[in-house]
This record gives structure tokens, sequence and C-alpha cells, in this order.
């Protein structure tokens, strides 16, 4: 096959990755798309396996990858998604690493003349060391999303500092590889490498567990960035192409979950966010809470003409997005109108509440995001709060407040508010919540699946 | 000549726009199957990682090759079937549920 049928080849495949991505506009289309996704991936391996003479050592590699992709693939939980998602990230970026390797090795095989020209030496540089810092970024981001490594932002003193000299020897050194010639260029490359691997992980590491949603989308845009580094090194426009759909796509995500918590991008980079900085910061009065019983909760419910959920991540926590759903079928049966409200940030990755709620069957078109429902809250009868507290703080709408600003959903508009929590505490932002004292809340305290249940054994 | 460079830049700054666009049209219900299907596309260096591995000698530069070939296939199939999978948990209202 001629070079350039190859690349027509790739085109059909970039287009094929670019209508996967169209048909996540609604979920009936989103199935299609994932399968057109699956006919590009192929028509892009078949068409290099054209190209490739070692067919036995690629093949092996593709059923090694294929089977724990697969296994990983059918076994992971959906609660655990957004640590698969990091290892992902992670994969793509060490795979860019050992290319851009390869490629400094033996520049022939990918069809660059050897030894290197400078151009492609620059390339190099820039996938290599975005893939080493999204491969060590991602590393941390799993472990603390997986509870390997603690949740709380680590920061010494300095740390900006040591980064920014960290990222200057890497770029000198990345300098020195593009001045290099082909015997003295393993040095500098090794030593930009590494100090982008240190670099990843010093990056991550003062980012807080609040703040995990944006680290997972930014990481997600950094594997696209890799991948098109690498395009760019292999002069593969089907690989840039796709990583910059990845990439861009990540940033839009890491756009969306910011505004959604109220962050500029520069303060979750610069990190800090999310420690146990002084639990509660109470004003000191105390002041009295409605509280009530699952029975008491299952009255209201049942007596409502039109009920609202929104659930935290609490909820999911307690793995009590089944029963939530046996409850919602039950007050429908009673001719309840119910409907869930959820806000960006109530998992602990983009989208990632809908997902939960659809594995509990719930269907998607009672699911509704926070934009189209605000409104809905003045004359909605009760709203029920399950393991989430920040996204419902009206504090949010008070100038001077830490949250002013954060777009919430406004369950304080309800006839009736029920608040389900384990206890007072304060929610990630460490406020005072007053939502929970006003005269038509009522507190329901304990475990969410517990209450829940109790709810529907009430009904 | 024209310098590939050029050329790459040229497709690189479009994909930007391209991914901005479609982007933005997704629905935020689904952002997180998003993620995991731009994982199994970024799985798409498997093209690169076949071309290290790819030469009839087996060197040094082609077992990194074989490694990368590995990594990518995990993203490239593990992002594709959880995709699926999340994707097929996706339903409208049962006729059961539809009662008033």
């Amino acid at each position: 096959m001629s070079v350039n049928s190859v690349a027509l080849l790739y085109l059909v495949a970039s287009v094929l990755f670019i209508l996967a991505l169209k048909g996540l506009s609604g979920p009936e289309t989103a199935r299609r798309g994932n399968a057109l996704g699956v006919i590009g991936m192929l028509l892009a391996v078949i068409t290099t396996f054209v190209i490739t003479q070692n067919i036995m050592l690629v093949v092996l590699g593709i059923a090694v990858g294929g089977t724990i992709g697969t296994l990983v693939a059918r076994r992971v939980q959906m609660t655990q998604m957004p640590e698969l998602v990091a290892a992902m990230h992670s994969l793509v970026g060490l795979a860019a690493v050992l290319i851009a390797t390869a490629a400094v090795h033996n520049p022939t095989a990918f069809g660059i003349a050897d030894p290197l020209p400078r151009g492609n030496r620059l390339e190099l540089f820039i996938g290599t060391f975005v893939g080493a810092l999204t491969f060590s970024g991602s590393v941390i981001a799993f472990g603390k999303l997986s509870g390997r490594i603690s949740g709380a932002p680590i920061v010494f003193r300095g740390q900006h500092w040591v980064n920014l000299l960290l990222a200057l020897v890497m770029v000198g050194f990345g300098v020195a590889f593009f001045l290099a010639t082909r015997e003295g260029q393993w040095l500098p490359f090794i030593v930009m490498t590494a100090t982008a691997f240190l670099l990843g992980v010093l990056i991550i590491i003062p980012i807080g567990g609040a703040d995990m949603p944006v680290v997972i989308s930014m990481l997600n845009s950094y594997s696209g960035w890799a991948a098109a580094g690498i395009g760019f090194s292999l002069n593969n426009t089907m690989l840039i192409i796709s990583g910059s759909l990845v990439g861009s796509s990540g940033a839009i995500l890491s756009y969306v979950m910011c505004k959604a918590m109220n962050r500029s991008f520069f303060s979750v980079i610069l990190g800090g966010f999310g420690a146990a900085e002084g639990a509660s910061v109470s004003d000191g009065t105390q002041r009295n809470v409605r509280s009530g019983s699952s029975e008491d909760a299952a009255f209201l419910l049942s007596n409502a003409e039109s009920v609202m959920i929104v659930p935290g991540y609490g909820l999911a926590v307690a793995r009590a997005q089944h029963a939530v759903k046996e409850m919602a079928q039950k007050l429908t049966d009673k001719g309840v109108q119910v409907r869930y409200a959820i806000h960006p940030v109530a998992g602990r990755m983009p989208g990632h509440m809908n997902v939960l709620l659809a594995e509990a069957e719930v269907p998607y078109d009672q699911v509704h995001e926070m934009e189209d429902i605000n409104s809905e809250f003045g004359s909605t009868d009760v709203v029920l709060v399950l393991g989430a507290n920040d996204v419902v703080n009206p504090l949010a709408h008070e100038k001077g407040s830490p949250i002013y600003g954060m777009p919430i959903l406004e369950a304080h508009k309800a006839r009736t508010v029920l608040v389900n929590k384990r206890s007072m505490a304060a929610g990630y932002a460490g406020l005072d919540n007053p939502l929970f004292y006003l005269d038509k809340t009522m507190m329901v305290f304990g475990d969410a699946k517990k209450v829940v249940e109790d709810i529907v054994k009430a009904i | 000549m024209l310098d590939p460079t050029i050329v790459n830049l040229t497709v690189f700054v479009l994909a930007i726009f391209v991914g901005y666009h479609v982007v933005w049209n997704v629905t935020p219900a689904l952002h997180t199957p998003l993620m995991s299907v731009t994982n199994a596309i970024s799985g798409i260096i498997v093209v690169g990682a076949m071309l290290a591995a790819g030469p009839k000698d087996t060197d040094f530069a082609a077992i990194l090759g074989f490694v990368a070939v590995v990594l990518a296939s995990i993203n490239v199939f593990g992002g594709f079937m959880v995709t699926q999978r999340m994707l097929a948990m996706f339903k409208r209202k049962q006729p059961r549920a539809t009662k008033h």
C-alpha cells in the first residue's frame, strides 16, 4: 500500500473519531458514536499492520493489552470510574514517552532521518515531556482517588519555586537535546525526561481531593496533547487530529468543572485547596435545626405533588442509588412527580452522578442538569437533599462569602426541604449551610442508604 | 518545498477548532462516557507504538514499542468497552413507570 493510501485511510479513521464524539450529544446517538469510534480504531490498526514487518510481536502486544483492558472494563465499579480514567491517562502518557524514546533510538523505523533532524528533536522533546508529566501526574491522581495515598494536599515552603526551577531544568536539557549530536543526545534526553516525571508528581500532590474533578479533566487534556505531540514527531496527521480532539475535550471539561466550583483554573493548579483547614467556620452562635425521622420524611414525600431529589457524592459513598430508585418508583406509583437535579460537581468526575443514577436504572429523562432545573425549585413541594452540602448552600448568593458566585441548586426555594446528612459537619468548603436552619427544612440524620430504605418501608 | 511541520500545524489548529465545537455539544450527562471514550481515542497512539515494534530486527527500540503497544491496547479495549457498558445503562423511562 502506498504512503498516500495509508494517509487517506487514516483520514477516514480521524473522521470516525470526530463522529464518535459528536454522537455524545444524546444517549441514543452515543451508542452508535461509540461503535463508529471502534470502527475507526480497527481501520487505523489494520492499515498500520500493512506497513508493519514484525506482525507477531505487535499481535502479541495487542492480545496482552486487549485482555487486560477487557477484564478491567468488565470488572470496574461505576464508583471507581475516576480511578480507571486516571489510570488510563497515565498509560497514554507512558506510551508516549516509550514511543519517543524508541524514535530517538531508531528513527528509521518511523521513517525519520538518522541522525535526527532538529525539527524532529523539538517535536520529540515536546511529546516526551508532556507524556512524562501526564504519566506521573496521573499516577498520583490515581493514588489519591483510589485512597492509596492521602487525598489531602501536600504543600511545603517554596513549592512553586521548586516547580519553576524544575521546569527550567527540563527546558534547559530539552534545548541541550535539541542541539546535541547523535552521540551526545542521550544524557540530555534522559535528564529531561526524568525531570518531567518528577515535575508531574510535584504538580499534582498539592491539589486536594475536592479539586479532583478538575485534575482528572486536566490530565485528560494532557494525555491528548501528548498523543498530538507524538503525531508531530511521526508526521502522522491522524495522531495529531485525535490528540487535539482529546486535548480540547479535556480543556473544556476542566473549564466546566472550574466554573461549577467557582474556582479559577490557576488556583486549582497552584493547589492547596480541600485541606482540613479549621473544620467548620461557624459564627459561634448555636442555631437550632429541626430534625425528623425517616417516617416523617416518608409522610412529607408521599403527600407531595412534586419531589426533587438532589443527590451528592455522599449518596454514592453510601451505595444508596438503588434504594433511591426504589423510593422514586414507589412515589411515582402514588402519582408524585419525581425528578433529579444534578449539580455539575455532584460526583468525583464530570458527569459521574449521571452514570451512578443510570446504573441504578433511573431513567435519564427524570435526571436534569442544573441550568435546566433551577427555575423549577420554586414550584416544587419537597426537595430531598441526599449527601450534598456545598452545592445547595445559599451563601453562594451572598456577597462576601467564600463561595460567593458559585452556581448552586436553589433547593432553598422549594416549599419544604428535607436534608439527609450523617452529621452537621461542614462540606468541602468548610462552611456552615444556612439551608439547614430554615424553618421549612427538616434534617434526617443517618447513613443515606439506611435512611432511604426506611423511607421506602414507610411510604 | 513546504515544511511538513507547517502542514502538521495547520491540521493541529483546525482539529482543535473541530474538537472545541464538537465537545461543547456533548450533553453534561454524558461527560463521564466522554472522558472514557477520549481515553480510548488517545489509545490511537498504538499506531506509533506499532511502528516502533514493527521493524524486522527486534532491538531496544522495538521492545519499548512492544510495551507501548500493550499500554495503548489497554486504553483502546478498556476505553471503548467501559464506554459501551456505561452507555447501555442510560435508558428512557420504562412503560411501567409511566402511570399518570
